[in-house]
């Protein structure tokens, strides 16, 4: 094997820099990746410990611990912190570690840009975070920000404005980057459908960033102008809708959503053929399904606003089109059965945590179908069915598919094997309390309980409590997460070239631990033609 | 092993290490605290303009190794072809801005305001809320927000100062491809003359815009601040002839260059990269004329 041989002799004698130099002035795509994988999980126990804050309130009625201001703020900035500080961040980091090893390149495209990609986040939640300290608190009028509501911002509000500017920037840069990579990058030999799915549903992804993004910068923008320079877009004194802030919002919001599952699906269609030791089952019919989710999302924006007045015929075909959403969803769902279907199946912990992906972000589907049904939506609307739905959608989802993937890729990152027997039982752990945690907020829904509240009717005890229960014992196993990643890194046992036996793709046809630079001279076709056994 | 660091055009070229992306952050952050600071009035106006140096210095320090290094030889055409996708993908970004607004205003056109004058079933508004309230465009709402002291205001008329804008904008067009032309031909002097022409239309538009905006402001009493016509008039406007003035300035350096004696026949992205920009301005326009000031 001459590249493996050529690709160790690299990581042996490249002038690696040293200090921290090496991290600032990064233009390495595995750099960049850890320090964005760092930074999110930071972000992970800032915002989880935001979301303890919230269930602490709210284990029994009455208000014990926090004001109800402090607690808005929290509902706020939880959602900002783990939405563009944690599960966001965390895939762009899985981005550039993976896919200019998965597709043959040498690095990022743009490798300057990637490290301006990166660093701009940290500032942006120095902004964020340094709300909790300003006159007035942080943001507490939701992270979706409605006016005019969202107006009534103290000294947090521009900054929060700002700070969404800057992981704006960040993250329509890092997008142009993987788009660039995916297009011009590819090994010889590594047409489009070759490509393995992480890389499919990255492109996808990093497609919709690029749309959507800069709407959400024009509509904070506005927000910005009606609060400090009279303009009126949404006041209906000068001729605005505050409903119009609702349609811009979410015609960036709902892209949004696919933007932190599509890379999911990507890692799940990794995961389970190499446990399944088969090829992914309809692989073509993934990608066609990714590209018509990644389409469909850019017109179902208004079922996140049944409730505010549509005319009759936005409603329903906003209901049909979300429904609709449902056939490529269900393609992929069986796709990932099929697979499993008479493989030869075994349970290692990236394979727990994407079956348990398929489980309950299938939870998270349904209750999804369900809140699509515009008479329906308007009993569950902001209630705590929604918060149900979309935390089965985010944390057994998106979330148990990034530790899925850390757990997966691990080995080939370090070098080395991770206590595989702690990680299964992180896994039992979050699995368990995650459902602790989330399906009696279903309940809780269904009976009334409004979401972002401090205090509750004492009907809703019961339920809360449970749920505050999981929380914290959700919250507490997180910690074996980093705990189990350090040991592994300081420890661990010597990992082979391809841990997994079934694991195929150009990324375990390099030494591990992976060399600073990956694929120098681009692989060879035979050895992107074994990668591409899907 | 230096030989693999080496710069040769037959591998991609991959940069080791660079302050240059720090130094942006880092303005960057500057710049959005100065801004904050200002509108909270914690400190005055100039609090962004330490960030606003230090990007400036940025651009020039991250492009000064951009142009050593295509100057060098080390980019091959695969690096090239990097170059013009990030570009692409970045006017991509930049039409979907646009189209935020560009929303705003359709849907406050079409939807918002006949609703707040009581179309179909919201006819409440105009039975209990604004009786008085005739919805037609151009509006400052119900409220009468902004305009002269009686709420009134005028609009600029299309055909006016913006058709001989849409004139000057469309020539520019025109005077960059045949610079582009002479370029590709070797022609060195009529690129020179072309490219400067091309800014100086450039520059005269912005000029007329602040001409336009100075007699809206005094005598037509149409302000930012009046209503929803205002609001979308100059954020429209006025974020196109912020990218006006960047796409000037970009048009300048790349003048520049080509002073220096920059660029070849072949090999001229940044060249490129600016027309694409151009005409990325030029169609915004386009779309503004029509939709904003002419329908």
């Amino acid at each position: 094997m001459a590249t493996h041989a050529q690709a160790a002799a690299h990581d042996d004698h490249d002038h690696k820099p040293h200090g921290w130099r090496r991290w600032v002035f990064s233009t390495n795509h595995k750099d960049i990746g850890t320090m964005y994988l760092v930074f999110a999980c930071t972000m992970f126990f800032v915002g989880g410990t935001m979301a303890l804050v919230i269930r602490a309130e709210l284990f029994q009625p009455g208000l014990q611990f926090v004001d109800p201001q402090f607690f808005n703020s929290m509902t706020a900035m939880h959602a900002l912190v783990m939405i563009f500080g944690a599960i966001m961040p965390a895939w762009v980091g899985l981005a550039n570690w993976m896919i200019p090893m998965q597709i043959g390149a040498p690095d990022m495209a743009l490798p300057r840009l990637n490290n301006l990609s990166f660093w701009i986040l940290p500032f942006a939640f120095t902004l964020l975070l340094g709300t909790l300290f300003v006159p007035g608190g942080a943001p507490a009028g939701g992270w979706t920000m409605y006016p005019p509501l969202a107006l009534q911002g103290g000294d947090s509000f521009p900054m929060m404005i700002f700070a969404i500017h800057l992981m704006g920037a960040s993250s329509i840069l890092g997008a142009i980057n993987v788009v660039v990579t995916i297009m011009n990058m590819r090994a010889p030999g590594m047409n489009l459908l070759k490509m393995p799915l992480f890389v499919w549903t990255w492109l996808i992804t990093a497609y919709l960033l690029v749309a959507v993004m800069p709407v959400l910068a024009g509509a904070v923008t506005m927000l910005l102008t009606d609060h400090f320079f009279g303009t009126s877009f949404f006041a209906a004194s000068g001729g605005g809708d505050p409903v119009m802030f609702q349609h811009i919002f979410w015609f960036f919001g709902h892209p949004e959503v696919y933007i932190m599952i599509l890379p999911a699906f990507g890692v799940v269609s990794e995961i389970i053929p190499t446990f399944s030791r088969k090829p992914l089952f309809g692989y073509e019919s993934m990608v066609y399904a990714t590209a018509a989710i990644g389409f469909l999302s850019f017109i179902v924006w208004a079922h996140h606003m049944f409730t505010v007045g549509m005319p009759l015929a936005g409603q329903l075909f906003f209901m049909l089109a979300t429904m609709l959403i449902s056939v490529p969803t269900g393609v992929k769902i069986f796709n990932w059965c099929a697979t499993m279907t008479r493989g030869s199946l075994s349970f290692e912990p990236p394979m727990l945590f994407a079956l348990a992906f398929l489980f309950l972000f299938t939870i998270g589907g349904f209750s999804g179908l369900m809140l699509a049904i515009v008479p329906a939506d308007f009993q569950y609307q902001d209630s705590y069915f929604v918060v149900a739905h979309f935390h089965y959608v985010l944390v057994p989802g998106s979330l148990f598919a990034i530790i899925g993937a850390v757990y997966y890729w691990l080995p080939k990152w370090v070098g080395r094997m991770y206590d595989q027997t702690l990680a299964k039982w992180h896994f039992w752990l979050s699995a368990i309390f995650v459902n602790v945690l989330f399906f009696p907020q279903h309940f809780l829904g269904l009976a009334g309980m409004p979401r972002r509240i401090p205090d509750y009717a004492t009907q809703f005890a019961d339920w809360n409590m449970v749920s505050s229960i999981g929380a914290f014992g959700f919250g507490f196993s997180q910690l074996l997460l980093p705990y189990i990643v350090i040991k592994c890194v300081k420890a661990g046992s010597k990992a082979a070239d391809r841990p997994w036996d079934g694991a195929h793709g150009l990324e375990w046809e390099l030494p591990s631990p992976a060399p600073f630079h990956s694929w120098e001279t681009p692989p060879s076709a035979a050895i992107i033609a074994r990668g591409a056994e899907h | 092993m230096a030989t693999a660091h080496a710069p040769s055009a037959d591998k991609y070229y991959v940069p080791h290490g660079s302050h240059w992306p720090i130094v942006g952050s880092v303005s960057l952050f500057l710049i959005m605290a100065g801004a904050i600071a200002y509108l909270n009035e914690w400190l005055a106006g100039w609090a962004f303009l330490p960030g606003a140096l230090l990007l400036a210095f940025m651009f020039f320090g991250w492009f000064h190794d951009v142009i050593g290094e295509s100057r060098s030889g080390v980019y091959n055409h695969q690096v090239d072809r990097s170059f013009r996708m990030g570009m692409m993908w970045f006017i991509f970004s930049e039409v979907m801005f646009f189209a935020a607004f560009f929303g705003a205003l359709f849907y406050a056109r079409s939807l918002a305001v006949p609703w707040i004058g009581g179309e179909g079933v919201k006819v409440f508004n105009k039975l209990l809320l604004w009786p008085d309230y005739d919805p037609s465009w151009p509006t400052n709402g119900p409220a009468r927000i902004g305009g002269h002291e009686d709420g009134s205001f005028q609009i600029i008329p299309a055909f006016g100062l913006p058709a001989l804008n849409t004139a000057i904008l469309l020539t520019s067009g025109i005077t960059i491809t045949i610079a582009h032309h002479a370029l590709q031909a070797g022609k060195r002097t009529q690129l020179k003359i072309f490219l400067a022409a091309t800014f100086v239309l450039g520059f005269l538009f912005v000029g007329l815009q602040a001409e336009e905006y100075m007699h809206a402001y005094k005598e037509l009493g149409l302000r930012l601040s009046t209503g929803i016509y205002g609001s979308t008039f100059f954020m429209l406007t006025g974020f196109h002839g912020l990218h006006v003035t960047i796409g000037a300035i970009m048009l300048v350096i790349i003048w520049l260059r080509v002073m220096k004696g920059h660029f070849t026949p072949k090999s001229h992205f940044a060249f490129e990269g600016v027309a694409w920009y151009w005409h990325f301005v030029d169609v915004v326009w386009l779309g503004l004329f029509i939709f904003v000031y002419w329908i």
